[in-house]
Parts: structure tokens; sequence; C-alpha cells
């Protein structure tokens, strides 16, 4: 009974971690394969124990040169659709204009359509252009599709801010830009951030947009779509422990550093009050 | 996703507002670029592809607008199966996420203490492994003879999941419960996430005060807890539904050709068979399906804000 009670009590924890663990398995998975040796072309069982592959990650040809060409194309979509964004963010947070609801509404839609439509709606604009697809289509359909992300991102930081911090700016004879660069830019930098990451992440992995619009281009996210026909190099699972290793290290380093940042100031308060 | 919802209308403060000279045309100079790329780039689109929709001719020859409202019909009459299993594929999904998902979130929000961060890393932390990797892996995980496989087949799930039809004999993979189970997968954190925005919100008072009503856990739960949780529910359904509809990439990797979504067939009439006009109607046929489905779930669930 006591057992019973005390699966009870912990029903839902024990759920919740049994959930963590289905999040978690493929990862394992990865990571455990890409030090296997398979004998097929496909790495899908265990053969044995190599380090082959790690010690040869762009050994399979095309791998690298897509993987170089998605961070490329990420890079700039991040660019895009964060300078684009923040634009609007600013645009909806601080002025009154008209027509807002129409303007909503085109930044929520390309968030609550499936991304298959948007890919093939995109081609058919691409094929009656007459546009070559490749890098450039690439970069404008993943432009178009981060920028909403972008502009919710922002925007709820924008909000969050207390506007009695630009007046007191303003007071001490700032003038717009000044105060703009000085006191807007460093408070909204969080939510800057955050849309950015948030695009360069949706851009880097995206596969049905890119899918639609590149073309003969092959993109990283191509290259493992391609490979699943073809037979999977262990070099994927490779790269794809690398990315989750290196990404998880700097997650960590970054909240290190914040909880530093956090202490310091909390005894530089503490030593001279204001 | 709770941070879509629009702020409520800030009420004008003329006194505390300092007297600024603003240039009327600002908002839309900062506007303009944006929205011109989304009108190009998206809505456009839109409007090209309902034209191609009803124009016929071939690949050789051109196409011309012929109004041709046809092609819906037959488009509709040969791929009801596909819409109808993608409809079912994803609403399956959907509620394994929201089974699957509610415990986690509820864990991060009032149990994790200490290890809430950590958790929440490791919740998002498979996003930086590219999906396609990881979809992959769960070829390995299903695999015909595998640990997982071979446990189910022992304790006789595997019958009782080919008697209602989601398995096909002693194997997972190539079977519509191997599509679920992928599509549930992918889709999860963003069940995870609004569900743990709006868990966090809670007042933790209102537990206590519940539960100095004399309301046991599980009635704080229903009466409680899951009400005020709803919005992240509504918001966390509809980002794991939507994509989950349109995706062909779990039924093409995990599945057969028995289980093929209407995604697949769109990607295959626009890459590989080329026929524009059907392609183009059929993705048409989704977008307004899942725009009915959407607007008619928020307006009954009664989270208008959400938009």
């Amino acid at each position: 009974m006591t057992f019973v009670n005390w699966l009870k009590r912990r029903l839902v924890v024990i759920a919740g971690l049994l959930t963590l663990a289905y999040l978690l398995l493929p990862n394992i998975v990865v990571t455990v394969f890409s030090f296997n040796q398979p004998k097929g072309r496909f790495n899908y069982e265990w053969q044995e124990f190599s380090t082959e592959a790690w010690q040869d990650p762009c050994g399979v040809s095309g791998l690298c040169g897509s993987l170089t060409l998605s961070l490329r194309i990420a890079l700039w979509a991040t660019l895009g659709a964060t300078l684009l964004g923040t634009m609007i963010a600013f645009a909806l947070v601080r002025y009154r204009f008209r027509a807002r609801g129409a303007v909503n509404s085109l930044i929520f839609l390309p968030m609550a359509m499936p991304e298959v439509v948007m890919a093939a709606s995109l081609l058919t604009l691409f094929l009656n252009m007459g546009a070559r697809l490749g890098f450039w289509t690439i970069l404008i359909a993943h432009i178009m599709f981060c920028l909403s992300f972008v502009v919710v991102a922002v925007k709820a930081r924008v909000m969050s801010m207390d506007p009695r911090l630009e007046q007191a700016a303003q007071d001490l004879y700032a003038g717009p830009f000044q105060t703009f660069v000085r006191v807007t830019l460093p408070i909204a930098a969080p939510g800057i951030a955050a849309g950015a990451l948030l695009a360069f992440a949706l851009s880097f992995d995206d596969f049905i947009i890119t899918n639609f619009n590149a073309g003969s281009t092959v993109t990283f996210p191509m290259f493992v779509w391609g490979s699943a026909q073809r037979g999977t190099p262990v070099q994927i699972n490779v790269i794809g422990t690398a990315m989750f290793v290196i990404a998880v290290v700097l997650v960590l380093v970054a909240m290190a550093v914040g909880n530093r940042r956090d202490r310091r100031k909390a005894q530089k308060t503490h030593r001279s009050p204001l | 996703m709770t941070t879509v919802a629009e702020a409520p209308p800030r009420a004008p403060a003329p006194e505390t507002e300092p007297p600024r000279k603003r240039g009327r045309w600002t908002p839309y100079l900062l506007l303009v670029p944006g929205l011109l790329w989304l009108l190009v780039f998206f809505a456009l689109p839109v409007i090209y592809q309902a034209s191609t929709s009803v124009q016929t001719g071939s690949l050789e020859e051109g196409y011309e607008v012929t109004w041709h409202f046809a092609t819906y019909w037959d488009a509709l009459s040969e791929y009801w199966p596909q819409f109808v299993r993608s409809v079912l594929y994803a609403a399956s999904a959907t509620v394994l996420c929201l089974l699957l998902g509610y415990p986690l979130a509820y864990l991060i929000a009032f149990r994790a203490g200490r290890w809430r961060n950590l958790i929440m890393i490791l919740v998002i932390a498979p996003f930086f492994t590219s999906f396609l990797i990881r979809t992959l892996a769960w070829k390995t995980i299903l695999a015909d003879g595998g640990p997982v496989v071979g446990a189910l087949d022992t304790l006789h799930v595997l019958d009782v999941t080919a008697w209602l039809g989601w398995t096909v004999g002693d194997r997972v993979l190539a079977t519509p419960l191997a599509v679920v189970c992928g599509l549930t997968y992918n889709f999860l954190p963003f069940m995870i996430l609004p569900l743990y925005t709006s868990l966090e919100r809670i007042d933790p008072r209102l537990h206590e005060a519940a539960n100095d009503l004399y309301a046991r856990p599980s009635t704080t739960f229903r009466k409680v807890t899951f009400p005020l949780s709803m919005p992240g529910v509504v918001s966390g359904t509809l980002l794991t539904f939507i994509p989950a509809t349109g995706d062909y990439v779990n039924a093409d990797l995990l599945g057969s050709t028995d289980t093929r979504m209407v995604g697949n067939v769109i990607q295959s009439q626009f890459l590989r068979i080329l026929d524009y006009p059907t392609a183009a109607a059929l993705s048409f046929i989704l977008m307004a399906a899942i725009l009915f489905m959407v607007m008619f779930y928020i307006r009954r669930s009664g989270t208008e804000d959400l938009v």
C-alpha cells in the first residue's frame, strides 16, 4: 500500500521523465551509431565499434560542402529576417497606424500555415517568374518564414519595456537617435538575440521549404534526405552528435556566465547601495 | 503560442507621454520592407498557386488559365484517402503529444525545483541535431526484430495494434504506428513549450487555496490547474496539428506506400510528376481545410486573443 501511495505521489514525475526519455532516445541512438562500422550502405544496424567516421568527418563527398552552404544560408537569412522583423516589431509596439489588423494577420499567417503549402505556392511563383532555383530562392524563402518568428520574439521584449526609461533619457537631453542607440536598443537586445537565434535554428534545419525551392542545390538537410534514399554514411551521425554537443556546451557556458554576472551584480549593489 | 497574442490596447496616456516630434511616416518606413517581403513571397504566391490550380496545358506547350475547376474535383476524388489519413495521423499525434507533454510540462513548472533549467535544456536540446537525422534514428529504434519490437511482440501489444490496423504483422516500421510515433516525437516540443509557459504563470497560491478548501489533488487539477492552462493547450495543439497535417517527412522515412499523406502527394506531384495544376489544387485544398479547422477550433475553445 505504501508503495502504491509512493507511486501515486510521483506519478507526474515518472510520466514526465518517461516523456523526456522518449525525447532524448533518438539523440542517444544518433550518438551511439556515430561509432558504428556498418556492413552495407545503411547505418541502421549495430555492427562493431569504430572511430573511423570521427577521424574523417568530411570523408563523404558533398557532406561538408552542404554543411557550409547551410551555415551560409542560415547566417544571411538570420541577418535579413532579424533586420526586417525587428523593424516591424518596433513599428507594431511603438506607433499607431492604419490597417494594424491586416498587418497582424499577414505576420501571423505564415506561422499558421503548413510548410508544404508555403513551399508549394512559393515554387509556383518562382516557376511563373522563370527564376533559377538555387541559393537565392532558398535565401528568399528562409527570410520569409523566419520573419514572423523574429517579430514575435522582439515584440514580446519591446512590449515589456518601461517607456519611462526612454522618457528619462530624453529629459536628460538625449536626442532621438542617442536615445535609441544607448537606451532602447540595449534593452531590446535580448529579444532581438532570441529572435535571431530562433531564425538561425529554423533556417539551418529547414527541409520542406528548401526541398521545393532548392533546385539542384544541396543544403545539409537535403543531403541527409538524399542519403536516406541512397545510403546513410556514419559521418551524418558524427555531424549530428557534434552539433548537439557544441550547442549544449554553448548553452551551459552562457548560463554559467549569466549566473556569475548576476551574482557579481548582486555583490556590487550590496557593497555600494544607491 | 501565447506570445502571438496581441497585447491589450494600452490606454492612451497623453499626460505622461512627452510631446515628442514623431515623423508621421516613421511607422510606415519601418513596416514597408518586411511587409513587402511577406506580400511578395508569401501572399502573392498563394494567389499564383490559386491561378495555377485552374490552368490547363502541359509542360511542353505551357499552361493557360482556363478556369478548369474540375481539377479540384479530380484531385479530391483521387486523393481523398491521403487527406483523411493526414487529418487522422495528425490528430492522433496531437492527442499523444498532449498526453505525453502535459506531465513533462507540469513537472518542469511545479516539481523540478533546481533541475528546472537542466530539464528545459534537455527538452530544447534535440532541436540542435537536424530533425531528419533524429527521424532516421527511429528506423533503428523500431527496426524489425529489434528490442522495442521484440518487447511489444512478447507483451502481445503488436497483436492488439495489428487488430486495430495500426501495425502490419510483426512489424512496426512502415506502418501507421511508426508514422504517428515519428510525428508525435517531432512535434512534442511544440506542445511542451506553450504548455509550460501557461502552467508557469499559474499563481501557486491558487493551489494552496484549493487545498485549503479541501479539494483533493485530482480535483485541484480538474478545477484549477487544467482550466488555467487552456491557452497553452490550445496553442500547443495548434502548433502540433498544423505542421503535422502537412508533414511528409515522417510518412516517407518511417512509412510505406500505404501511409502516404497529402504532403507526400503534393511533394511528388510538384517535384517528380510535374503535374502543377493538380499539385496546386491539392495544396490549396489543404490550406483552406487547415484554415477552416483552425478558425473553428479557436472559436470553440474561446481563446480569440490567440490571433
